[in-house]
C-alpha cells in the first residue's frame, strides 16, 4: 500500500488522528485512548499487516511526554510512525502494546526507566538499565543530579 | 621512546636504588621472567576499546608475541584484567567481583580514556564511574580514545617491566579497598 492510500486508511480507522507533514515516515499523532485498538487493527487486518515494531522510543518534549512507534509490514512493505502524547508527566500513562508486538515489552521498560512513562497492563514494568531503587528518570529534561551533572 | 631509554630509564634506576638489585635473587629472576612472559588477560571489554583490544590480539599486531596470549573467560585463570571501555555504576560491582575472583598475582590495565578517568563522559552524565581506579587498583594506565593497538602493546610491555622488578621477599602488596 502506498503512503497516500495508507494515510486514508489510517484516517478512516481513527478520524481524530493528527497527520504530521514533511516527515521521513508517514506520521500520525494518535489519542492515547485509541492507541491499543488501532494497534490491534494495524496488526491483524490483512491489508495493513504491520507485523514488525522496529522501534519504540520515548521523548520528553517538556510540555508533554511522547511515545513513538515505528511500524513496518514485512509482507506489504509499508512503514508507519505513530506518536502518542501524554501531558501528565507524573501519572501520564499509555496502554501497552506488548500483547500485540512482544518486542515492545523490553522497549516499554526502557522508556519507563529513562523517561517515566507508565504503561497500563504491562506484565513486568520495572527498571531496565538502572538499578532498582533509583530515584527519578534521567532522560527527562527536568532531571536534576547535583552530584554528577555540571550545569553550564 | 628510544630503545636505550626503554631498557633503562629513570624509574628503573629508582627501583634499583630502592634495593631491588640486592634482594633480586636468581629465583626471583626466573619467576619474574616466567610471570611477565605469560600474562593471561581476562576478557573484559565494555565498549569500543574492546575492538582495539581484539585488533591487538589479531594477526596484524598479535600480542601473543609478548606472552599476553590466551584470553580467559574465567577470572580464576587470568593474571591481568584489561579494563577496555566505560564502566557504569551498575557494572562496577561486577568488575570488583571479577577482580576479587582472580588469583594472585593479579594486575590491572586501565585502557582508554573511560577506564582512566571517565573519558568523554566525565561530566553531565549520571551513571559512569569516573575512572576504574575508583573500584580496583590499577597498574598501568593507557590513554587514548580508543588507544591504538601499539599503545596497548606498549602498556603491556610497561606491565612486564613492572613484573620483572618483583621480588619474593618483597611481594607485591594488594591494595585493599574499603
Amino acid at each position: 500500500m502506498d503512503n497516500a492510500a495508507l494515510k486514508e486508511r489510517i484516517l478512516g480507522l481513527v478520524p481524530d488522528a493528527e497527520f504530521l507533514e514533511n516527515k521521513q515516515f508517514l506520521t500520525f499523532v494518535i489519542p492515547p485512548a485509541k492507541m491499543h485498538d488501532l494497534a490491534l487493527k494495524l496488526k491483524f487486518e490483512t491489508d495493513l499487516a504491520f507485523d514488525y515494531l522496529f522501534c519504540l522510543s520515548g521523548v520528553d518534549m517538556v510540555n508533554y511526554l511522547e511515545v513513538v512507534y515505528h511500524l513496518e509490514s514485512t509482507t506489504q512493505k509499508h512503514q508507519l510512525v505513530l506518536k502518542v502524547r501524554t501531558a501528565d508527566r507524573e501519572n501520564g500513562s499509555v496502554d501497552t502494546v506488548c500483547d500485540i508486538w512482544r518486542t515492545a515489552e523490553l522497549h516499554e521498560r526502557e522508556v519507563y526507566d529513562l523517561l517515566g512513562v507508565k504503561f497500563n497492563n504491562h506484565p513486568d514494568l520495572r527498571r531496565f538499565f538502572l538499578e532498582e531503587g533509583w530515584i527519578g528518570h534521567p532522560l527527562r529534561k527536568d532531571y536534576v543530579d547535583e552530584v554528577n551533572i555540571v550545569e553550564f | 621512546m628510544k630503545e636505550a631509554d626503554f631498557r633503562d630509564n629513570e624509574s628503573l634506576e629508582l627501583f634499583k636504588q630502592s634495593g631491588g638489585n640486592i634482594l633480586m635473587t636468581t629465583i626471583d629472576a626466573v619467576i619474574d621472567w616466567g610471570r611477565s612472559n605469560s600474562i593471561w588477560p581476562l576478557t573484559f571489554a565494555t565498549s569500543c576499546c574492546g575492538i582495539e583490544m581484539m585488533a591487538t590480539g589479531a594477526s596484524r599486531h598479535d600480542f601473543a608475541r609478548f606472552g599476553i596470549e590466551v584470553y580467559r573467560a574465567s577470572p580464576r585463570q587470568a593474571d591481568v584484567i584489561v579494563v577496555a571501555g566505560t564502566v557504569v555504576n551498575k557494572m562496577a560491582p561486577v568488575l570488583k567481583r571479577l577482580y576479587d575472583q582472580m588469583s594472585d598475582p593479579k594486575y590491572v590495565i586501565a585502557m582508554g580514556a573511560c577506564a582512566v578517568s571517565g573519558g568523554p563522559f566525565f561530566y553531565n552524565t549520571y551513571h559512569v564511574v569516573r575512572g576504574v581506579d575508583h573500584v580496583i587498583p590499577v597498574d598501568v594506565y593507557i590513554p587514548g580514545c580508543p588507544p591504538r593497538p601499539e599503545a596497548l602493546l606498549y602498556g603491556v610491555m610497561q606491565l612486564q617491566r613492572k613484573i620483572k622488578l618483583e621480588s619474593m621477599r618483597n611481594p607485591r602488596q594488594t591494595v585493599e579497598l574499603k
